[in-house]
């Protein structure tokens, strides 16, 4: 039995009042960090893997249910924790070593231990020689680097890292992807867990030892399971792809319950919550769906996925919403890991610009909610015009606050694209232009 | 003085919108402590007030000139320890913060003369018989004038600490000590160097009003440059005048060289930014003093010891984990129970203002909105003679990097003199051209604050982007498409920026333009800000007080009907994004 360090018991979160329809941003979840494992947490933006983050380790107060430490409330002690972010945080004022020192000064530790033990650490992830340089002066690795060294010298038990690759170029992320499973195996650093999110699926493939999948809308967990291939991985064996095409499956999936992965000791499977009824926008521009769209249609309109996002080198938070947005649009059908161009698809395809923009928004009049309700709206009022608090007002009920801006914010590219409606951002209004050019909205 | 950087703080105050029954309420609260200030100052005026003779010789310049820098400087820390302390209150206490946004917004608005009564007498009463009561209540005042934007300026900074910062901070564990000067301070530390060079330019132009006045049946006077001038313009001594323009200005000039620059340059290891900047500022006082080995032996051997001690000590003095759990039930019902005797004393001390109000009879308050509205076309006026040159010379500047290079430095010292020194050299021209205080007063006004339009003018037309201009001359723009196309959107938000201020501190002025001792007999004309003047020399509080509340009304409705939306016209429709 592998000895459990972190357990999470119905951990929820939610904004607003529990008794008055609160929105639910994560659904009641059991969580657990073992011994001796790094476990990837993967999720499309909107699952709330920050915030399952911040509440495990104790940045963040959870709406319901509690997070063990040892067996211990997390409130009442300090874990032994760090974390490494996706902004770096380094603090531009202190230096690289002040920097590092920050952390074990906070403990009280000694001048000179506390140098001593930063130095170690910065030779440890090669950054001898920057001790005295400021984090402006270097280059985005180098500074994720000095994240790595402040995280590493308080010896964290769980080394908790948020997207710490993504803010970095491909090659210098690969590298540091590479020294850190180094560090990990070679067992230089004391950390006993690594708890890793990310959107990139190849590098939750290649760096863990087991994998949570989270659904969005609200958070939940989709499928959690053990990755059996040994390390180091290649990118190009059969296990490696099988099992990068079947996350790709889950996540454009979002209803439907996940089969096991065959040739994966799946370990555990929890049914998904209920979704939330209102049906949410894709976060995705007109211009990315038609993109889509054409290059499907070049390909015979069929392909997999995992090949498109690769081909475009786009990660699964790019991705995702277009092909979702497609689908909701009825431009594309998705099954199985697979898009799919549909009848309607291809006559979006094979349109001019002007009856495109047509096409779109009779699909998006009949299919999105939103869209619908904006033009509906605007239409029953004499002047055509309506502030944008009105839907606010109505979003609010459903979604948190920015992902109400949000949402408003592609319904207006939407609606814009397509010629339905247009919004002042000045007077914050919603307007359906007028035939006559000289009327100009209040 | 620099270019005003288009970040300060009231922006800040403008683009918050609270609810109006909050104004109401903290208009209120205001009220009521203006009003106990004022009764307990009367109940303890009772005392014989010492009376300094003012020496009209050059030679005692010196000596004046270290009694109002050190006051001044007094003052300036007294204001940062406020700023700091306040800003931070209402950055982290979720129920406060409201408010106390709000009753900032509105003591920013009420001119310094406002709180002079209850200040001084409150100060003089505290030490009777003995100068140091006079001493205080002056520094008081300056700090009165200068402190409000250093603490909005430290409050917006601390609401902007990115969230990942200020999460490193938690998760290792940072103790209060720690986390404030290593995240919050250097943080907020831009923001403050900037607003105080604008508080401390603020505390020399209401100098003269500081340090010399009469209150009721009182004379003070206390020994300094304000004094000086003041004494020497009441005499229509222009001799001693113009020595005490010389001694002002150079001491300015002094502090601005010592210390303004070398800080703005040491501030910029405080900036934000990802990449180095190629454009820094420099000092070579600041090169000098980093590369004293005096000075860095110095500091090894005592401030970096000293303060690796305290360290040591807050850190393992801290509990182990902050803030968990809700603070006991005690502290809530007692919070509850003072908040409920702060509303009732509130309400009380309401209801005895609005009582000493009604002393101000209907033919009175006629006067009084007469004056109000006199001020505020003289207001408005000054603004649109200022941007009428600022706007064209700013735009001529910012566009010419040559010209800006030689401009930057005259602009500069001109706008570092304060204009109430200048008042009575210009008042003595203006009386002999035989024009009266009516018209005089909106030159006074002018003087005092065009510069804040200029400066924002010239940092707004830099900005443009050359494309932009490129594409102007590239369709054979007229002059006129070319200025209402590009340069007016362009450098709107500046522009915004510069007349929120410029107007605020016209408002300010008119206290001191509008109303004028000179030669044993006082200069005035028919405003608001005469009106003060006259009811604090009369000692009428009555109506200084409902002078005040017109004021502070008239100026925060300006601020939420007319800067408000125009700041956020500026910010969707005019900002200049890349």
């Amino acid at each position: 039995m592998r000895e459990t360090i972190i357990e999470a018991r119905a951990l929820e979160k939610f904004y607003g009042d529990p008794g008055n329809n609160p929105i639910q941003v994560i659904a009641p979840t059991d969580i657990s960090v073992y011994a001796g494992e790094i476990l990837a947490v993967l999720g499309p933006s909107g699952s709330g893997k920050s915030t399952l983050l911040r509440m495990l380790t104790g940045l963040s107060k959870p709406s319901a249910g509690e997070v063990l430490w040892h067996g211990n409330p997390v409130g009442a002690q300090s874990p032994n924790v760090s974390i490494v972010f996706q902004s770096f945080a380094l603090f531009p004022w202190l230096t690289v070593l002040e920097n590092v020192e920050a952390p074990l000064k906070a403990r009280g530790i000694e001048e000179i231990p506390r140098r001593k033990r930063s130095l170690k650490i910065l030779e440890t992830v090669g950054l001898d020689g920057f001790e005295a340089a400021y984090p402006k002066e270097l280059s985005g690795g180098m500074k994720q680097r000095v994240g790595f060294a402040r995280a590493l010298v308080v010896e964290p038990e769980v080394l908790f890292m948020d997207e710490p690759f993504s803010a970095l170029d491909v090659l210098t992320a690969e590298n540091l992807r590479t020294e850190t499973l180094e560090l990990w195996a070679n067992k230089s650093i004391p950390t006993r867990a690594i708890y890793l999110v990310t959107h990139n699926i190849e590098e939750a493939v290649l760096l863990a030892d087991r994998i949570i999948v989270l659904g969005k809308n609200p958070g939940r967990i989709r499928t959690d399971f053990q990755v059996g291939l040994p390390q180091p991985r290649d990118r190009k064996s059969a296990g490696f792809l099988h099992l990068v095409d079947y996350i790709y499956k889950v996540l454009t999936q979002p209803d439907a319950a996940p089969q096991f992965a065959p040739e994966t000791e799946a370990t555990a499977l929890r049914p998904g919550a209920p979704r939330a009824k209102y049906p949410m926008l894709p976060h995705a521009r007109p211009g990315g769906i038609s993109g889509m769209v054409e290059i499907l249609s070049d390909r015979g309109g069929h392909d997999d996925i995992y090949h498109l996002a690769d081909d475009l080198s786009f990660e699964i938070d790019d991705v995702l919403p277009i092909v979702e947005a497609a689908s909701m649009l009825g431009f594309v059908n998705v099954a199985e890991g697979d898009v799919e161009l549909t009848p309607a698809g291809h006559q979006y395809v094979e349109a001019d610009i002007a009856d495109r923009k047509e096409l779109f928004g009779n699909a998006a009049l009949e299919r999105v909610t939103l869209i619908r309700q904006i033009k509906r709206a605007l239409e029953s009022k004499s002047n055509h015009t309506l502030p944008d608090e009105f839907f606010h007002d109505t979003l609010d009920e459903h979604f948190s606050e920015d992902e109400t801006v949000q949402q408003l914010q592609t319904a207006i590219n939407w609606g814009r694209y397509a010629g339905l409606f247009d919004y002042d951002s000045a007077s914050r209004k919603f307007y359906i232009a007028d035939e006559e050019p000289e009327t100009v909205p209040a | 003085m620099s270019v005003i950087p288009p970040g300060l703080s009231r922006q800040f105050s403008l683009k918050n919108t609270w609810p109006v029954v909050l104004d109401v309420l903290v208009f209120a609260t205001v009220l009521a402590v203006f009003y106990g200030v004022l009764t307990i100052a009367r109940y303890w005026s009772g005392q014989a007030i010492p009376v300094t003779e003012i020496s009209r010789s050059p030679r005692s310049l010196p000596r004046y000139a270290f009694y109002s820098l050190v006051r001044m400087a007094i003052a300036y820390f007294l204001s940062l320890l406020f700023a700091v302390t306040y800003g931070r209150i209402a950055a982290y206490n979720r129920t406060l913060q409201p408010f106390m946004v709000a009753i900032l917004d509105i003591l920013q608005s009420i001119p310094v003369l406002s709180f002079l009564p209850g200040v001084m007498l409150a100060m003089v009463s505290l030490f009777p018989n003995k100068q140091v009561g006079v001493e205080l209540g002056s520094i008081v005042l300056i700090f009165t004038g200068q402190v409000w934007n250093m603490a909005f300026s430290f409050y917006s900074s601390l609401k902007s600490i990115p969230r990942e910062l200020s999460e490193a901070s938690t998760i290792y564990r940072f103790g209060k000590w720690q986390r404030f000067f290593q995240l919050e301070l250097p943080f907020g530390a831009i923001g403050l160097i900037w607003n105080s060079i604008v508080s401390v330019a603020g505390g020399w132009f209401f100098l003269m009003a500081c340090e010399m006045f009469v209150l009721g049946k009182r004379d003070f006077r206390l020994p300094g440059l304000g004094s000086y001038l003041q004494t020497a313009a009441g005499n229509g001594d222009t001799y001693a005048m113009l020595w005490g323009l010389v001694a002002m200005i150079g001491v300015i000039l002094l502090i601005d060289q010592l210390i303004w620059r070398p800080a703005i340059a040491w501030s910029g290891k405080f900036k934000f930014e990802q990449v180095e900047s190629t454009q820094a500022p420099t000092s070579p006082l600041l090169h000098l003093l980093r590369n004293s080995r005096v000075l860095n032996v110095f500091r090894e051997k005592t401030v970096s010891p000293l303060e690796e001690r305290i360290n040591l000590w807050f850190a393992r003095r801290k509990p182990l984990h902050e803030g968990s759990g809700a603070p006991p039930a005690w502290l809530k019902s007692l919070g509850a129970v003072l908040a409920v005797a702060a509303i009732a004393g509130v309400g009380y001390e309401v209801f005895r203002a609005v009582a000493l109000l009604r002393g101000v009879d209907g033919a009175e308050f006629r006067e009084l909105l007469k004056g109000a509205g006199a001020t505020f076309l003289r207001v408005n006026v000054s603004l649109l003679l200022a941007s009428a040159w600022t706007i064209p010379a700013g735009v001529a500047i910012g566009f010419n990097p040559r010209l800006a290079r030689i401009m930057q430095p005259v602009t500069q010292v001109a706008a570092s003199v304060p204009a109430t020194a200048l008042f009575p050299v210009l008042l003595l021209a203006i009386v002999q051209l035989g024009g009266g205080l009516g018209v005089g007063s909106i030159v006074l006004m002018l003087i005092g604050t065009q510069w804040y339009i200029l400066f924002n003018v010239i940092a707004g037309a830099s900005a443009i982007p050359s494309d932009l201009r490129e594409v102007a001359s590239l369709f054979h723009f007229s002059r006129a498409d070319r200025w209402r196309i590009v340069i007016l959107p362009g450098i709107f938000p500046y522009l915004v920026t510069g007349l929120v201020t410029a107007s605020g501190g016209a408002w300010n002025a008119s206290i001191v333009a509008e109303y004028f001792h000179f030669k044993d007999s006082v200069m005035s004309t028919i405003g608001l800000g005469a009106q003060i003047s006259a009811a604090t020399d009369a000692g009428r509080y009555d109506t200084l007080l409902m002078a005040t509340v017109i004021m502070a009304t008239l100026v925060v409705c300006t601020n939420r009907l007319v800067w408000r939306p125009l700041y956020r016209l500026a910010e969707t429709k005019y900002r200049l994004e890349s």
